[in-house]
């Protein structure tokens, strides 16, 4: 019979939509190397076997009746994970990229710097992840445009391995875009523009289990107008305050 | 029949219909208000046609045709605005529903919780009370 404030709880985030060849193994993963973690599955609307295949593994699972998107699945296990009183959360994807091993790196990196939220960025020197060509033009421009408006450096704005504390939880259970990139872009807007503190650390990414990042030019210039848009969007939007007292744990 | 009986019965049509499509609640108020307001203002020009001259006169378009042109294209970006923010602010009704009912299905299938509100239950569907055929 723990009270809430006993020890910090974490909660592993995974959104998955139609993810069911890579999902047992990620959840299994965590299961062995995270042992301290609940995990939280948020089924988008998929059509195959992923929430049986979650649900099998032991985790919790959020079945959403339909397709709301990366943004959409995260606010609700942000809901989730605020209701229930969860002090930390991870988001991780189920595409096996993300290492469940620098779960703790994460974490750490958010207690020695006293972040609010924590990305694990893909350029920040560890492991050899690369995008080239456009694409990694357009990321480039977002890392240094959001680098200014989170007053950090940030390499990866489009990373979605992310650590939150209970105040970013607060936030983004109430406010978190299901648009296209709000859930990486914009909401990092919203939390800077919250005074949360956003850092990231360098976590070594693998790769995907299937597809590979488009080179096309085409969908990369795509991307970096569709990029601005949403950051104009974002950045021109009246602040939004978190209500919840920050928490300094 | 001249041009002005015509639009004066095709107005005529178009308020019948509104009504009809609100007497059967198949519209709400607020989306015919802004139709009926068209429609009366076109049974108006139509019956007085002058009024139209003054009015381009004033404002100083040329061809009276073309205010009346300028006026139904503004009309109708407003109400497929009005539309589009309506849609999306039903969109984030639906989204929030969608959370609310994975929330209480997560909720249902975990046995309920003790007094105690960070108690955590582990989240073994053996131990609960519920009949596993309630799971969706």
């Amino acid at each position: 019979m723990s009270d809430m404030h006993d020890e910090p709880r974490l909660l592993i985030i995974i959104p998955a939509w139609n993810e069911e060849e890579t999902l047992g193994d990620v959840i299994s993963e965590i299961n062995e190397k995270v042992r301290s973690a609940d995990v939280l599955v948020v089924n988008d609307g998929s059509t195959d076997e992923t929430s049986a295949i979650a649900r099998e593994s032991g985790a919790m699972v959020l079945d959403l009746p339909f397709n709301l998107g990366v943004g959409g699945a995260m606010r609700a296990g942000y809901k989730f994970a605020s209701r229930s009183g969860y002090s930390n959360t991870v988001q991780l994807d189920a595409d096996g990229q993300h290492d469940p091993g620098e779960v703790n790196t994460l974490i750490r990196c958010m207690a020695e710097e006293g972040a609010d939220i924590v990305i694990g960025a893909r350029f920040a020197g560890v492991g050899n992840y690369s995008v080239r060509g456009p694409r990694r033009w357009s990321m480039r421009i977002l890392s240094i445009v959001l680098s200014r408006v989170a007053r950090t450096h940030l390499t990866d704005t489009t990373s979605g391995f992310k650590a939150c504390n209970r105040a970013a939880i607060r936030l983004f259970a109430a406010d978190y875009p299901a648009e296209y990139l709000g859930d990486t872009v914009e909401s990092l807007v919203i939390a800077s523009r919250a005074d949360l503190r956003v850092r990231q650390v360098g976590v070594e990414m693998r790769d995907r289990a299937g597809g590979r990042p488009s080179h096309s030019p085409i969908k990369a210039a795509v991307f970096l107008i569709r990029a601005m848009f949403a950051l104009a969007i974002a950045l021109s939007r009246p602040r939004v305050s978190i209500t919840a007292e920050k928490a300094s744990a | 029949m001249s041009g002005y009986g015509f639009a004066l019965a095709l107005c005529a049509i178009v308020v019948g219909l509104l009504y009809f499509l609100l007497r059967t609640r198949r519209i709400q108020e607020k989306y015919a208000g802004i139709w009926i307001l068209v429609a009366v203002a076109v049974v108006i020009l139509g019956a007085f046609p002058k009024i139209v001259f003054w009015l381009a006169a004033l404002v100083g378009v040329g061809l009276p045709a073309n205010l009346l042109f300028a006026l139904a294209i503004v009309t109708l970006l407003a109400v497929s605005i009005q539309l589009s923010s309506e849609l999306s602010s039903l969109e984030e009704e639906s989204r929030t529903l969608a959370e609310e009912i994975a929330l209480l299905r997560l909720e249902l299938r975990t046995p309920p919780r003790s007094a105690s509100p960070g108690n955590k239950v582990p989240d073994d569907s053996e131990t609960g009370e519920l009949p596993r055929s309630a799971q969706g």
